[in-house]
């Protein structure tokens, strides 16, 4: 286990990378209506639903943290949500990238753009209420009830801003691009594109936990001292 | 329980701090928002709703930053623990008391937002303050759970907003829906699935606040 997680994980990680930036430079066709732009769905979209894992992580893993209480829990929440604000900030800068030559504006408040942006919101707040509210228990505690409040509100704010522009006159007609994956080569690069953010999301989430861990030791070797000395 | 409640609401009638600074900070909002729109301009009934929202959201966040820091000042958090109750009874004490505060501070605002935006007095405004009521629980039961994290950590004041925004966002949504709704003249129930979602928002925070609020002020 150890050694999958020291060697194979970055070493297949970058393999897998590197092959996925070929096939979506070179290898794949350009998508007949949309051109070129059409490529960068093969970033966005694992990015997108990685991020979803990651902060569903964040929920599941507070919410153990609270039951069990044991710190394992609160450093893979942690690092859960640290590697999930970076895949949704990428999200959310390769959205509009395709959205402007697409629909003609950066952004709409179409209810996915919508909820994608509050759920950045939350967890940065998440991070920090972390960083305000210091290392220890007290700090996890904190951070573990938001990331179960937050969990609980995404479905009801996804289902309000739903109706919002629906209700709403809706200046645009708001479909994701990129649905029609006919040609088997898109399925393939999408294929290996998930893959390597599958990975990549294993492996930055694999060394954030082990710098918290080592974080934690430290700190209860240096109580250790302390009270010793 | 009630008790708690008591204390909160006697501290507040005898100094009246939180309420008038609730109360200036939406007149203040309101004006400000005033400047945003050209007086003579149609967009202004369209604006009237966000604005009233945008006071209640600002006004809410201040007296909730307020709630927890007498507590904290003079320690009497560590009283309050102590007493012999759930602690999920103190999180709905508390959140009564929130909820109160904004609700008198609404019988204020209102009054104020109807003269600025030059809006008819009809019956329709009770069911303004209906919604009101739902959106200001709703808020209180945010609200207090992440006042009582923020006011102990180092950032304090400038935590709540930033916790507490982004997840009353369904409320803020269909609060605003609402009030304009209702102040077009239509009728309250066209807007019932916003009824809806905001009794259930209510609903369910005030259970995750119960449930979690330990956790929230444990040492």
């Amino acid at each position: 286990m150890r050694r999958f997680a020291d060697t194979i994980l970055p070493a297949a990680t970058f393999v897998v990378m590197v092959a996925a930036l070929y096939m979506v430079f070179v290898y794949v066709p350009s998508d007949r209506e949309q051109g070129i732009i059409q490529r960068v769905f093969y970033f966005h979209v694992p990015l997108a639903i990685m991020g979803f894992v990651a902060f569903g992580t964040v929920a599941v893993a507070s919410i153990l943290f609270l039951w069990r209480g044991t710190r394992v829990w609160d450093r893979l929440a942690h690092s859960a949500a640290e590697v999930g604000m970076v895949f949704c900030s990428l999200v959310l800068i390769t959205g509009p990238i395709w959205a402007r030559p697409a629909w003609g504006t950066w952004w709409t408040w179409d209810a996915r753009l919508t909820t994608t942006l509050i759920l950045w919101l939350i967890y940065a707040a998440y991070l920090m209420l972390r960083s305000v509210s210091g290392p220890g228990d007290q700090g996890a505690r904190y951070a573990a009830v938001l990331g179960i409040v937050g969990a609980v509100d995404i479905p009801i704010i996804n289902r309000s801003v739903y109706w919002w522009r629906t209700i709403h006159p809706a200046v645009l007609v708001t479909r994701t691009g990129g649905t029609g994956l006919s040609d088997p080569r898109m399925q393939a690069t999408f294929g290996i594109c998930f893959l390597a953010f599958f990975l990549l999301f294993l492996l930055l989430l694999k060394v954030r936990n082990e710098s918290f861990r080592l974080r934690d030791a430290l700190d209860e070797l240096h109580q250790q001292a302390l009270t010793s000395s | 329980m009630f008790a708690l409640l008591r204390k909160d609401l006697q501290i507040e009638f005898r100094t009246k701090e939180t309420l008038a600074s609730l109360l200036l900070l939406g007149l203040l909002t309101l004006v400000v928002l005033s400047f945003a729109f050209d007086p003579t301009s149609e967009l202004r009934s369209e604006a009237a709703p966000g604005a009233l929202w945008v006071a209640v959201i600002f006004a809410g966040v201040l007296g909730l930053n307020r709630s927890f820091l007498a507590e904290r000042e003079n320690d009497c958090m560590q009283g309050i623990l102590l007493c012999p109750v759930d602690r999920g009874t103190i999180y709905l004490a508390k959140t009564a008391g929130n909820f109160v505060f904004m609700m008198v501070a609404q019988l204020f605002i209102v009054p104020i937002f109807i003269f600025f935006f030059n809006l008819a007095v009809t019956p329709a405004l009770g069911a303004v303050f209906l919604t009101l009521a739902l959106g200001v629980l709703g808020f209180a039961a945010i609200g207090t759970l992440f006042a009582a994290i923020s006011v102990r950590t180092r950032a304090r004041e400038v935590l709540l907003p930033l916790l507490m925004l982004p997840l009353v966002v369904p409320i803020f949504i269909a609060g605003v829906r609402i009030t304009g709704h209702l102040l077009a003249g239509k009728p309250l129930a066209e807007v019932a699935p916003w009824m809806n979602l905001m009794v259930g928002f209510d609903a369910i925070f005030l259970i995750v606040g119960w449930l979690v609020f330990e956790y929230a002020v444990e040492e």
